[in-house]
């Protein structure tokens, strides 16, 4: 059986702000997180 | 079978799908997940609240890496026949449900049900989420898939970076913080974690799509692509593979390529506190330690997107060549020189945890070149059994010996070098493991049909 398939739809490509709202999504909190832990490494060093 | 929009068939690519929308989708996956190793955060305010012991209080973590393992073996061949979509679907829910359950039994002030909601329902989370995404981005970066894989399971060691401080933002929050944290202050943090958790991980499940059966990458030419005796192109089911020598090679490698790792990563604070006591000022001595502990985190993070890539180039035999054997030399130059230099120590600590880190990640392209794209979800997901057994060996070891040294009054660096020399033994059994790694037995490689035939299947 064939259901109704996204891959259906005609070749066009991705719409360029999906892709850059996916990537935002992940990457602003991987930044959050790595400022975070960036902050801590000075005090190794004495800082 | 899965159902509804979760069906596979739903989340067929249309032409002109960016295959780079994939990593993301992933990410949102492993990124959430990857907050277990940020569970330590959880321990003084429940240990303090609840007036329960440093065991009791890691019990949620240590049943949840134990799930982990056991669900991505028990549903991994589920998650290949459902597709990713069903896979990071349930995992979003099983992990959500673990901070929902913990919560209401903090409300409740019953610990139990945090025990079982974290680690039994959020555990079988950890596991069907951690492979979710796996073969299918072995699918769409057939060119790369060391990079892709990297990418994805370095979001697992990134998710503890964002859970860590949001943890410790909302206990501080919440008032459930210092010597009288405030139980419903927990159970909220644990409340919000699973709405924030829920909501983020919607994008992984929404965005997340499979090639056609006839896609390649653009400019990329199958009867081109290296060759190498190690890398197949026929395919081994999940139920052939662990009856293969290759497979359980490969899970000695793991195993103790983990189990070396954890052996710094375990005890990171005392060992730099026990190493350089005597050259720190006190005061400055922890916040030096938090410093150790977060370049550990920063080097598991990028060795593992670092070397997977790495691998694309090398062969993977080559890279766990490296892993292992430089790895053991890594471990026998701390047992020389301990603490007569800072930076030799810094070094040599770091790349260690960037092979652990790049272990993990380098693995699902392995099992690919050995075993074909067929199944290797599953494959996968059999093979992460070596990560709990290497979860409950490596701290074995290293406590089991730090504690024998202190009780015979050992000061130092002397705590730690039994261990480091276990270590190293360990890294030399995993590297004459992988020499004996050979391409895969034909008689173990399925039937062009079947394998069209479950493809076929996989998509009507």
């Amino acid at each position: 059986m064939s259901a109704p398939s996204e891959s259906s739809s005609a070749p066009r490509a991705v719409n360029p702000v999906l892709a850059a709202v996916a990537w935002l999504w992940v990457l602003v909190p991987f930044g959050y997180g790595l400022y975070q832990l960036l902050i801590k490494i000075p005090a190794l060093f004495g800082g | 079978m899965a159902i509804g929009f979760l069906q596979r068939e739903r989340i067929v690519a249309r032409p002109g799908w960016s295959r780079w929308l994939i990593p993301p989708a992933a990410l949102s996956i492993h990124l959430a997940i990857g907050q277990a190793y940020a569970w330590s955060v959880f321990k003084p305010p429940l240990e303090k609240g609840l007036e329960i012991s440093g065991v009791a209080s890691a019990l949620p973590f240590t049943l949840g890496i134990i799930m982990l393992g056991l669900s991505a073996a028990v549903f991994g061949t589920k998650v290949d026949a459902n597709g990713p979509r069903w896979a990071m679907f349930v995992a979003s829910c099983c992990f959500v449900a673990g901070f929902l359950i913990s919560a209401v039994g903090l409300y409740l002030n019953q610990y139990w049900l945090v025990v079982v909601g974290y680690g039994f329902v959020g555990g079988i989370g950890l596991g069907i989420g951690y492979i979710s995404p796996v073969s299918t981005l072995i699918k769409w970066f057939p060119d790369r898939p060391g990079l892709s894989t990297g990418i994805a399971i370095m979001g697992f060691g990134g998710g503890a970076l964002i859970a860590s401080p949001l943890t410790s933002q909302l206990l501080t929050g919440y008032g459930a913080t210092g010597d009288d944290p405030s139980v419903p202050g927990i159970a909220s943090t644990f409340l919000t974690m699973g709405i924030i958790y829920a909501v983020f991980m919607s994008v992984g499940w929404l965005l997340i799509r499979v090639p056609r059966d006839d896609w390649k990458p653009a400019g990329w030419d199958p009867a081109n692509a290296k060759s190498a005796p190690l890398i197949t192109q026929n395919h081994v089911s999940a139920a052939n593979a662990i009856k293969t020598p290759q497979f359980w090679l490969l899970w000695v490698v793991l195993t103790f390529n983990v189990t070396a790792g954890i052996g710094i990563l375990e005890k990171a604070s005392p060992i730099f506190q026990d190493f350089f006591r005597d050259s720190t000022a006190a005061e400055g001595l922890a916040a030096a330690a938090a410093g150790f502990v977060a370049i550990l985190s920063l080097a598991n993070a990028i060795g593992r997107i670092l070397w997977s890539s790495t691998s694309d180039f090398l062969g993977r035999k080559n890279m766990y060549r490296i892993y292992l054997g430089v790895g053991a030399l890594l471990y026998l130059a701390l047992t020389l020189t301990t603490n007569s230099n800072k930076v030799v120590f810094l070094i040599c600590c770091m790349l260690i945890l960037s092979f652990y880190g790049a272990g993990f990640a380098t693995v699902p392209a392995y099992l690919r070149d050995l075993f074909g794209t067929y199944q290797v979800g599953a494959i996968h997901g059999r093979l992460l059994t070596a990560w709990s057994t290497a979860g409950v060996l490596g701290p074995l070891i290293v406590n089991a010996i730090a504690d024998a040294q202190i009780a015979a009054g050992v000061q130092g660096p002397g705590r730690y070098t039994t261990s480091f020399m276990i270590m190293i033994g360990l890294l030399v059994v995993g590297f004459v493991c992988n020499e004996l790694i050979k391409p895969v037995d034909p008689r173990f490689h399925e039937p062009d049909s079947t394998v069209t035939a479950a493809e076929k299947e996989a998509a009507t």
